[in-house]
């Protein structure tokens, strides 16, 4: 079998020693939650730290306070089950339950977090395989190699943001509160990522996520579909993002955002304009949903062909927007039950 | 039929044992964990193996340094094929082309060189990355259509011709002459993507070379005996001087048939370390050792009256073998010969050829060659029936084969079950509303309106349609005749009694989850009057049980039960004897029941068994006896006669009813109804669980399995990313057993572990058609092939979506033979090793 290799598991109790553990380890180390990506990604040796900084034992990054009024705070290392499970959250931020719930597996739900979802690492079909696969077609810039697989004239790597929360966080609007040694910053979701397979986030390597703010709900509707082979296990290969403020019948404010179609999640900025003022009737949903295609740049190394992945884009925002609308429940009639 | 197999044992069906949904006898152990696979034995001084693998598709070896690698501390030996004998070897006799660690060639990505024991498996692995080898690369031929383009690029150097492993040709009868009496002739097109087993126990194995010379290999197989066979030859040590053990196995579905370099590795090594060598696969190399399903284009022409019946049938199919022989020559002609068992068929001919390419060797998987003609046959029935204006199910049950008669290619067909396999199926899934309602709905062959551009559907209500779709098959309920040539017993049983009431059952069988060591405990409980509990049943230890060939083309409920029940009689007539003299009676007046032996009539001075036991040890000596089982001598007296007959077959039907998103092209099934004859459900609770599993199997390859290959490499080899259904793409599964209880079968019970599997992936594209208007011609079915046909139907073209061409190819000149179609069976229980 494919075994761990060996490292030193340091678990702090606050979040100020695990900031100082991981400075004072530079760049051997690595910060791990419920490890549900971090640890198969180790055993392929895509990752070779040899001190892991745990932070569940943090008590202080575990929970939701707040409320939707005034907006929630999550901790980083509250599971996944337990966003998904929480009834303020799927009441207000239903997009947000959704996502969280339609992580991997109930197994995986219950350890990974929403901090390790959100920053959980860019995936590949070139990249995420063991060092003998990689070692029989060709080492790729993302680990070992030096050109990207999928894109071979680019000079960037192409892996693909597969996480499901952060397109759902950026289209709610939520803040990210950073730590470090040097003090704590809180910025716009959006303003974590970027759009490289390698360096896909902005967030400093001493820096960890312990908070994720969102704002009041204030009226906004939400929803997230997501594409994908199973109805369990995949990493989504398509998700779609949609939060709307509504003034009666009218659309006031709108946000599109795609993940999982780029190494990071894409806005839809002309579409969500397109919607603003309008009423979301079918012939509004099919032309916003066109216009929300075009910021998908998917590439040939997930599951599904990506001119599959394109096409299905609009189709998926056209049913999220639907579901808001009420014209039709949203995206799948069998979801899975954490 | 002159004689009834079961003896005089029983002409009632009254059973205690049999017929009863009893768990496994191995159930409990699976649950709690407590059953040892391979991978959970640790032995003293145990060493730790892995294997370097080519990550070249093609590629001579050079010069193989090993130097670093020895030097790494913790390193206890080395290997490479010149530290193994030059043999090379293969299942088959004539397909002996494999090396456990390549010495001149690499013929795919994973194909080992080297192998390392050390004292754990990191330190295995890092002494392998040590291991310089030098390649020169070849060019890799990773289609059929390459290979056979490029005849200097060979990959082997025997065969039919470059590059074509076998090319066979087989004719029933006057193929032209029988096109000429059909009304309608239709000729179609087929691909059936290669897929994998994906059982859940990766392969592992332990050897253990003893100070007395002599070797032990514990291992995760299917056939302990074919591997003990090929160790001596391939270890060059005498038979007698190694011991295989197959471990419990965690899943087989046939691809743990052949032997392994891993185990060969291990035993090597152990040899040369002296100590206990483990080898345990990664998934990524149970995708390379692979052996699973061909994939088979085909070319099939069937004519039919208007009536529906067909007047003869001509398919051609095209195997890409993968890198080895494997069980390929079986494959090929699996891929032909059983097609003629399940309708009327009175000519038919069959040409088929297996080409080399660098990819994984293909092999024996769940219904062996037999699900991809199968596909093609079912679809194009269903195509047939339409332009006939048939009902597909009805016209099925028109044509069925006839029970107790041969087939075209000279088959002996027993009882068939079909027709009421059919009735069930169509009776408890309301096909004929169904299948008329659906249709008028529109969504089929003359849509009322052109389906909706993706994403055009707006705040509309998502656009999905139903439909609902047939196919039925047959399979073999074990081989005929062994793969190397003999005329020994397929399967023994030594059944030992004594004063403690237990009866020891010793088998060579092997149990891979369907519950053979269950059944060894089932069939002498019932004869003996016992319970399963007091039998003790030891599988599969080549030192300690009798031959048994191995847990392959579902023979083993049917070979080692019919062994069993021998042996268990011959017990019982010993018992009955002592019994009788006691009580002064006939030993024929004797029942064995509720753990006592008596006359029915006088029970209260029945004999408990463990005292009847004791009373038959005192006349008689020890108490051990055996039972042999061979399958009755049928092979057709023709070349490649010997792949296809079968003391039996089984019968399934199979309706499917699912939905269609238009927009998406995503299938969700709903329903599956499947019948199955099965001759006698020995334990109805694992025949349903078997018919389960196949038919969730069947699932996966017709939806999305398939090892999909790139730059020359697997594209997938891993749990996550080679898709496989979960239980929510699972739907309702609803059995129905079928009972014709067959004079071939123990307790006339026929296999029900492969051939659920076939109708399946035909009655899910009938059904994609039945709901949409598409024919996916292809499996496995995506999303994007339906949107594709989809698409097509919008610009008004034959919505068929599918392999457009067949190679250019020449078959051989065919073997031609008259049909046998219609003559009566040979007498039934005329087989070796009866009394």
């Amino acid at each position: 079998m494919m075994r761990l290799p060996p490292f030193t598991y340091l678990a702090p109790r606050t979040v100020a020693d695990a900031a100082q553990a991981l400075a004072s380890h530079g760049a051997a180390a690595m910060l791990v939650a419920g490890g549900t990506d971090l640890y198969p990604n180790m055993k392929r040796r895509q990752f070779e730290p040899t001190v892991l900084v745990g932070l569940l034992a943090i008590r202080e990054l575990r929970g939701v306070r707040g409320g939707a009024r005034e907006g929630i705070t999550l901790g980083s290392c509250t599971t996944l089950s337990a966003v998904a499970a929480h009834a303020e959250i799927a009441a207000h931020y239903p997009a947000l339950a959704a996502a969280a719930g339609l992580v991997s597996s109930p197994q995986l739900r219950n350890m990974g977090t929403i901090g390790g979802n959100v920053c959980v690492d860019t995936r590949c079909n070139y990249y995420n395989q063991t060092y003998e696969w990689r070692k029989a077609v060709g080492f790729c810039t993302k680990k070992d190699g030096a050109i990207c697989l999928v894109a071979p004239g680019s000079p960037r790597c192409w892996a693909v943001s597969s996480s499901d929360t952060a397109p759902v966080l950026w289209s709610l609007g939520a803040r990210v509160r950073l730590h470090s040694p040097t003090g704590e910053r809180t910025i716009p979701v959006e303003a974590l990522f970027r759009d490289d397979g390698i360096e896909y986030l902005a967030k400093r390597p001493d820096e960890i996520l312990t908070e994720i703010l969102l704002p009041p709900a204030d009226g906004w509707r939400s929803a997230y579909l997501k594409l994908r082979r199973r109805g369990s296990f995949d990493f989504p290969v398509l998700g779609v993002a949609v939060a709307v403020r509504m003034e009666g019948d009218v659309v006031r404010d709108a946000r599109i955002v795609v993940g999982a179609v780029a190494s990071q999640p894409r806005p839809a900025p002309a579409a969500a304009a397109a919607l603003v003022g309008g009423r979301l009737t079918p012939e509004l949903i099919a032309r916003v949903s066109g216009l929300a295609a075009g910021p998908a740049k998917p590439l040939d190394n997930t599951d599904f062909t990506h001119p599959y992945r394109k096409k299905m884009t609009r189709v998926f925002v056209a049913r999220a927007l639907a579901s808001l609308a009420g014209l039709a429940p949203a995206g799948w009639p069998a979801e899975e039950v954490a | 039929m002159s004689e009834d197999p079961r003896g005089s044992f029983e002409g009632k069906h009254e059973f205690t044992v049999i017929g009863q949904p009893l768990p496994k006898i191995d159930a409990w152990a699976k649950v709690i964990g407590e059953t040892k696979y391979a991978d959970d034995l640790f032995l003293p001084r145990m060493a730790y193996g892995r294997l370097l693998r080519s990550p070249h598709g093609h590629a001579r070896v050079g010069r193989v340094d090993t130097t670093r690698a020895r030097a790494l501390p913790g390193v206890y030996a080395v290997i490479t094929g010149a530290d193994l004998p030059r043999v090379r070897f293969g299942i088959l006799p004539v397909s002996q082309d494999e090396e456990a660690l390549c010495t001149e060639k690499v013929r795919m990505v994973g194909d080992a060189v080297a192998a390392v024991a050390a004292v754990d498996e990191e330190t295995a692995e890092r002494a392998c990355r040590l291991i310089d080898v030098e390649y020169e690369p070849l060019p890799a031929l990773m289609s059929i259509e390459e290979s056979l383009a490029h005849p200097e690029v060979r990959i082997h150097e025997y065969g039919d011709g470059p590059n074509v492993h076998k090319n066979v040709s087989l004719q029933f009868g006057d193929i032209e002459a029988a096109f000429a009496r059909a009304d309608l002739v239709r000729e179609d097109v087929f691909f059936f993507e290669g897929n994998t087993h994906l059982p859940m126990e990766q392969h592992a194995a332990v050897a253990a070379a003893g100070p007395d010379g002599k070797l032990t290999l514990w291992s995760s197989t299917q056939t302990p005996h074919y591997v003990h066979r090929l160790l001596a030859k391939i270890l060059e040590t005498p038979a007698a001087h190694i011991r295989v053990v197959a471990t419990p196995v965690g899943g087989g579905f046939g691809g743990k048939l052949d032997p392994f370099a891993h185990e060969i590795a291990a035993c090597r090594l152990s040899q040369l370390t002296g100590r206990p060598v483990k080898i345990a696969c990664t998934r990524e190399e149970v995708f390379y050792i692979h052996r699973g399903r061909h994939p088979v284009l085909m070319w099939i022409k069937t004519g039919f009256t208007r009536d529906g019946d067909i007047t003869g049938c001509h398919l051609r199919t095209w195997l890409d073998g993968g890198a080895y022989g494997s069980y390929g020559v079986a494959s090929t002609f699996y891929t032909g010969v059983i097609n003629p068992v399940t309708y009327k068929m009175p000519v038919y001919k069959f040409e088929g050829a297996r080409i080399f390419t660098n990819k994984p060797p293909c092999g024996p998987k769940r219904g062996h060659g037999t699900p991809q003609p199968r596909f093609a046959l079912e679809c194009q029935l269903d195509k047939a029936a339409e332009q006939l204006g048939l009902d597909p199910a009805e016209m099925r049950k028109r044509i069925l084969a006839e029970p107790f008669t041969k087939t075209a290619n000279h088959l002996t067909v027993t009882t068939i079950g079909l027709g009421e396999c059919i009735d069930r199926v169509v009776e408890a899934s309301g096909w004929r509303t169904k299948w008329r309602g659906f249709r008028s709905e529109g969504a089929s062959t003359a849509p009322s309106e052109p389906p909706p551009e993706p994403g055009r559907a707006g705040g509309a209500r998502a656009r999905t349609r139903r439909g609902i779709g047939i196919a039925c098959s047959a399979y073999l309920t074990g081989a005929g005749t062994a793969v190397y040539w003999n005329n020994m017993p397929h399967s023994g049983v030594i059944l030992r009694a004594d004063r403690s009431g237990g009866v020891a059952v010793l088998c060579g069988a092997t149990d891979i989850g369907q519950g053979s060591d269950s059944i060894l405990a089932y069939l002498p409980a019932e004869i003996l009057g016992i319970d399963p509990k007091d039998v003790h049943v030891h599988p599969a230890d080549t030192s300690l049980t009798p031959v048994d060939l191995g847990s392959y083309s579902s023979r083993v409920t049917l070979m080692c039960g019919m062994a069993a029940i021998q042996a268990s009689q011959r017990l019982r007539e010993v018992i009955a004897q002592a019994v009788a003299r006691k009580l002064e009676v006939e030993p024929g007046a004797l029942a064995f029941r509720e753990r006592k032996v008596g006359v029915a009539a006088d029970w209260e001075r029945a004999v408990p068994f463990a005292q009847a036991v004791e009373l038959a040890e005192t006349t008689h000596g020890v108490l051990a006896f055996a039972g042999s089982y061979a399958p009755p001598k049928r092979a057709g007296k023709y070349k490649g006669g010997g792949v296809g007959p079968s003391p039996c077959y089984s019968y399934s039907a199979c309706v499917v009813e699912l939905s269609v998103d238009e927009e998406t092209g995503e299938i969700e099934l709903h329903d599956v109804w499947i019948g199955h004859d099965l001759g006698r459900a020995l334990n109805p609770l694992l025949a349903e669980g078997q018919i389960e599993g196949s038919v969730y199997m069947g699932i996966g390859e017709a939806l999305m399995e398939g090892q999909i290959f790139r730059k020359g490499v697997h594209k997938n080899p891993s749990l996550l990313e080679y898709k496989s259904p979960t239980t929510l793409e699972t739907p309702e599964i609803h059995t129905f057993l079928v009972e014709t209880d067959d004079p071939e079968g123990p307790f006339g019970a026929k296999e029900a572990g492969q051939g659920p599997l076939l109708p399946v992936i035909p009655a899910i594209a009938n059904a994609v058609y039945h709901a949409v208007g598409v024919r996916c011609d292809e499996v496995p079915i995506t999303p994007e092939m339906i949107l594709k046909g989809l698409e097509l139907r919008r610009q008004g073209r034959p919505a068929r979506v599918g392999p457009a061409r067949i190679p250019v190819f020449t078959f051989k000149a065919p073997v031609v033979v008259e049909s046998a179609f219609g003559q009566p069976a040979d007498a039934i229980a005329v087989r070796p090793f009866q009394p």
